[in-house]
C-alpha cells in the first residue's frame, strides 16, 4: 500500500476548517485584447503558417455559424448550435495536437472539426441530415464525428464522453501510440457523475487523456453559480490529483498554449490534464433558446468586447501576417461558398429505407429484416405518406 | 373552465400542489426563473420562491437521489428529468433506490411522495437522444407507479393525483403534445384515479389501447376503420403499472379483438405484457391474435421518423388485419 496518498500537512491543535477558495488557481494569458502580447508572457510554439491556418478556421466557423443560424430561422434544418464567442477553445484545441490524437468532444466544438478539415459538404450533409451524411441522418443536426480524423461522432447524453476518453487514452498507451486523447465538455457537464467517474479513472489508471472544459459561464439558462460553488472545475483536477490549468479561453495563445504542453507532459508521463479554458456563451444555448429569458443584454455586451477573433486578427495585423484585404475577401468567400452549399445538401435524397435497420448490429439480424420487409410493403402501398422513401423502394 | 395546452395543465397542477403543501418543491435543470426548457414550471420560482422551485446542477443521478432523501425525510419532491432520454443516468437512484425503500426497510422508510416529470417521445425530429419512450423499462421494476395522460385535462387530474399518491410515481409527459394539445381544463382542483384505463370510445369490433399521444394515432385510425364499417372501442390505459386488466379484458370480451399500439420499440415494450395477460384472461373470446403495433427495434431515427413510427396508417392495417383474419 502506498502510505503517501495520505499526505500530512502542518499539525495544529485548533479546530480550522480549510476554505476550498482559499486555493488560489491562476489564470493563464497571453494575448491582450488589442492584439498586443503580455510583458514576459512566453508564446506557444506558432509561426505564420500555422497562424494563418488558425485563423482562417476562426474565420469557417464564425461564418458557418451566423449563415446556419438564419438557414435554421428559414425553417431549412431543424435546429443549430452555434459556439459564439467560444471559437478559440475548439478551434485552438485541436491546433495544439496531432492529427492522430483523439477528439471526443460535447457537442460545441465544430471547430476542432473544422481545424482538422471537415469539408464544407459534410457538415452540410449532417446538418441536412441527407443520405451523403456520415452519421446516415440518424442523429439531429451538429452531432459531427469522423473517424478519419480522429473525430468521435457526438452523443447527447451530456458527460458520457469523459469516462469513455479515459478509456480510449488508457488503450492508446498500452498500444504505445504516439497519441493522446483530448475530450471536451462544459462547465455544466461537470456536474454529471460521469465526470468524477472520468477523472477518477484517468487519474488512478495513468492515462494520457487531456480533459478540456470549457467553462462559459451557462448550461442553458442556468449559470454557473447555480452549477457549483466551488472554484471553477480545475479546483476538482486538483482534488483528483490531475495536473491542472486555468486558461483565458478567448485567448488562442493562451489555449495553444496550454495544449502543447498538456499533450507534452499526458504523453511524457503518461498522465492526465485538466485545462478549464474560461469564456462566455455570447449566443443563445441552440435555435430552441432565448436567453433573453434568463440574463441581460448588458452581460452579453460586456463580452462581445472580449471576441477571441479580433483579438486574434488584431495580432495576425501587427505581425503582418494578415491584412484588411484579405480578411473581407476570405468572409465573402465563405459565406458565398456556405450558401452554395446549403443549396446543395437540401436537395440530396434522404437516406435510404435500408438504413433504418443497419448498424443497429454488424450485421441486421433476421427480425429487423422481417420488421424491413413488412414496413417496405407498408410504404408501397401508402407511398404518399412516406415521400423520402417510397420512390426508391424497389 | 379555461383553455389550457398541456404545458399550462401541467403548471396549473404544479402551481395548487405547491399552494396546498408548503413542502412540494419543484427542481431539475432550468426549472427554476427560466420555468424549464418546455416551460412547465413558470412562474412557480416567482411564487413560491427559490426554495422551493430551483435550477439544480446538471446531473440526474443527483437530481433523483437529493429527491428520494427529501421524500424519505416528509417533503415532497416533484422532480423534472429534462427529456426521458436522460433519465438513465439517475436509473439506479430510481429502480434500486425510489422503487425499493419500502420494501427493503418493511415499511421504516419510504419515498411515497416522489413524483418525477420527465417529457417522452418522439415526432419533434429529435432523432434517437430526444424521442425515446422508455416505460417498460421502469414497468420491470416493482414499487413505481406509471403514469402516461393523453391531453390537458387528464395531464392536470392525473398529475395531482400522483403528487398526492403515497408511492414514487414516474409521470411521463408527451412533449410532442405540449403546445399542440388544447382543451378545456377546470381552474380548480380535481384528481382522476391511477391505475384506471378509461374507456374513450365504445364499439363492438375490435379493441384499441394506447396511451399518451399514442391516443391521437389510434383515434385517426379508428375513423378511417369506421369508412369501412368497423366499430372499434377505444381505450387509454392512461396507467402503466399498475395497469387496469379489468377494463382492457372486459372490453375485449365484448369485441373479441384487441390492438395495442406503443411508439416503443416492439420487443419487450409494455404492450407485450399486456398481450401476455390478455390472452390468458380472454382466451377463449379471442376471434384473432393480439395485434401490436410499435416503433421497429431499433433506436429513434431522426430522418426515417415517419418510416420508423407507428403510425395511424400502420394500426389502420392491423385493424383490418386483424377483422379478417
Ligand atoms: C444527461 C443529459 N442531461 C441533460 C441534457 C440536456 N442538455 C443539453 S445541453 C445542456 C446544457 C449543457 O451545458 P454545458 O455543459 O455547460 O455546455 P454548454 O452548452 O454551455 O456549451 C443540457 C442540460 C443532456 N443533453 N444530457
Amino acid at each position: 500500500m502506498n502510505t503517501d496518498i495520505y499526505k500530512e500537512g502542518p499539525v495544529v491543535h485548533n479546530a480550522a476548517f480549510i476554505d476550498g477558495h482559499s486555493v488560489e488557481i491562476p489564470i493563464l494569458k497571453i494575448l491582450q485584447q488589442d492584439g498586443t502580447v503580455y510583458d514576459g508572457a512566453e508564446l506557444p510554439d506558432i509561426n505564420e503558417e500555422h497562424a494563418v491556418k488558425i485563423y482562417k478556421a476562426l474565420a469557417f466557423h464564425r461564418a458557418l455559424d451566423e449563415r446556419m443560424i438564419g438557414a435554421q430561422r428559414q425553417g431549412r434544418i431543424s435546429f443549430y448550435m452555434a459556439a459564439l464567442g467560444e471559437e478559440a477553445a475548439s478551434v485552438g484545441g485541436a491546433a495544439g495536437l496531432e492529427a492522430q490524437d483523439m477528439i471526443m468532444a460535447q457537442y460545441r466544438e465544430q471547430g476542432a472539426l473544422i481545424y482538422r478539415g471537415f469539408s464544407l459538404e459534410d457538415f452540410m450533409n449532417q446538418m441536412f441530415s441527407n443520405e451523403k451524411d456520415l452519421g446516415k441522418g440518424r442523429q439531429m443536426p451538429i452531432h459531427y464525428g469522423s473517424n478519419a480524423l480522429n473525430y468521435m461522432t457526438i452523443s447527447s447524453p451530456l458527460g458520457t464522453q469523459i469516462p469513455q476518453a479515459a478509456g480510449y487514452a488508457y488503450g492508446q498507451k498500452l498500444q504505445g501510440k504516439d497519441a493522446v486523447t483530448l475530450c471536451y465538455f462544459g462547465e455544466g457537464a461537470a456536474s454529471e457523475g460521469d465526470f468524477h467517474a472520468g477523472l477518477n479513472m484517468a487519474a488512478v489508471h495513468n492515462a494520457p487523456v487531456i480533459f478540456f472544459c470549457r467553462n462559459n459561464g451557462y448550461a442553458i439558462s442556468t449559470p454557473s453559480d447555480e452549477q457549483y460553488v466551488g472554484n471553477g472545475i480545475a479546483s476538482r483536477g486538483v482534488g483528483y490529483g490531475i495536473k491542472t490549468i486555468r486558461i483565458d479561453g478567448n485567448d488562442i495563445l493562451a489555449v495553444l498554449k496550454a495544449v502543447q504542453l498538456a499533450r507534452m507532459y499526458a504523453l511524457e508521463e503518461n498522465k492526465p490534464v485538466i485545462i478549464e479554458a474560461m469564456s462566455y456563451r455570447l449566443g443563445a444555448h441552440s435555435t430552441s433558446d432565448d436567453p433573453s429569458g434568463y440574463r441581460t443584454k448588458e452581460e452579453e455586451e460586456k463580452w462581445h468586447a472580449h471576441d477571441p477573433i479580433s483579438r486574434m486578427k488584431s495580432w495576425m495585423l501587427a505581425k503582418n501576417w494578415w491584412n484588411e484585404e484579405q480578411e473581407t475577401a476570405l468572409f465573402e468567400q465563405l459565406r458565398e461558398d456556405i450558401l452554395a452549399a446549403v443549396k446543395v445538401a437540401e436537395k440530396i435524397d434522404k437516406p435510404p429505407v435500408e438504413d433504418l435497420v443497419t448498424d443497429v448490429y454488424d450485421q441486421v439480424p433476421e427480425h429487423l429484416q422481417k420488421q424491413l420487409e413488412s414496413l417496405k410493403t407498408h410504404i408501397k402501398k401508402y407511398p404518399e405518406a412516406y415521400p423520402f422513401t417510397a420512390g426508391r423502394i424497389k | 373552465m379555461a383553455q389550457m395546452n398541456l404545458l399550462q395543465a401541467i403548471n396549473n397542477a404544479l402551481d395548487i400542489a405547491m399552494a396546498e403543501n408548503d413542502s412540494a418543491l419543484c427542481f431539475g435543470e432550468d426549472v427554476g426563473h427560466f420555468g424549464g426548457v418546455f416551460r412547465a414550471t413558470s412562474g412557480l420560482q416567482e411564487k413560491y420562491g427559490k426554495a422551493r422551485c430551483f435550477n439544480t446542477p446538471l446531473v440526474e443521478q443527483g437530481i433523483i437521489g437529493f429527491a428520494n432523501g427529501l421524500a424519505a425525510q416528509g417533503s415532497t419532491p416533484i422532480a423534472e428529468i429534462q427529456f426521458a432520454d436522460y433519465i438513465f443516468p439517475a436509473f439506479d437512484q430510481i429502480v434500486n433506490e425510489s422503487a425499493k425503500f419500502r420494501y427493503r426497510s418493511g415499511n421504516e422508510f419510504n419515498v411515497g411522495n416522489l413524483t418525477i416529470r420527465t417529457p417522452y417521445g418522439g415526432g419533434i425530429a429529435g432523432g434517437l437522444y430526444h424521442s425515446q419512450s422508455p416505460e417498460a423499462y421502469f414497468a420491470h421494476t416493482p414499487g413505481l407507479k406509471i403514469v402516461v395522460p393523453r391531453n390537458p385535462y387528464q395531464a392536470k387530474g392525473l398529475l395531482l393525483a400522483s403528487i398526492r399518491d403515497d408511492n414514487p410515481v414516474i409521470f411521463f409527459e408527451p412533449k410532442r403534445l405540449y403546445r399542440a394539445s388544447v382543451g378545456e381544463v377546470p381552474e380548480e382542483d380535481y384528481q382522476l384515479p391511477i391505475g384506471k384505463a378509461e374507456v374513450t370510445q365504445q364499439g363492438s369490433d375490435i379493441s384499441l389501447l394506447a396511451w399518451g399521444a399514442q391516443m391521437e394515432i389510434i383515434e385517426k385510425a379508428a375513423e378511417m376503420a369506421k369508412k369501412d364499417g368497423i366499430s372499434c372501442e377505444i381505450i387509454d390505459l392512461r396507467t402503466i403499472l399498475p395497469w387496469d386488466v379489468e377494463t382492457i379484458a372486459n372490453s375485449v370480451l365484448k369485441t373479441g379483438r384487441l390492438l395495442i399500439s406503443q411508439e416503443a420499440p416492439l420487443t419487450a415494450g409494455f404492450a407485450s405484457e399486456i398481450a401476455a395477460t390478455i390472452q390468458q384472461e380472454c382466451f377463449l373470446h379471442l376471434e384473432s391474435p393480439i395485434e401490436r403495433v410499435c416503433g421497429i427495434d431499433t433506436p429513434y431515427p431522426l430522418s426515417l421518423e415517419k418510416e420508423h413510427a407507428a403510425d395511424h396508417l400502420k394500426v389502420y392495417e392491423a385493424i383490418k388485419r386483424s377483422i379478417n383474419y
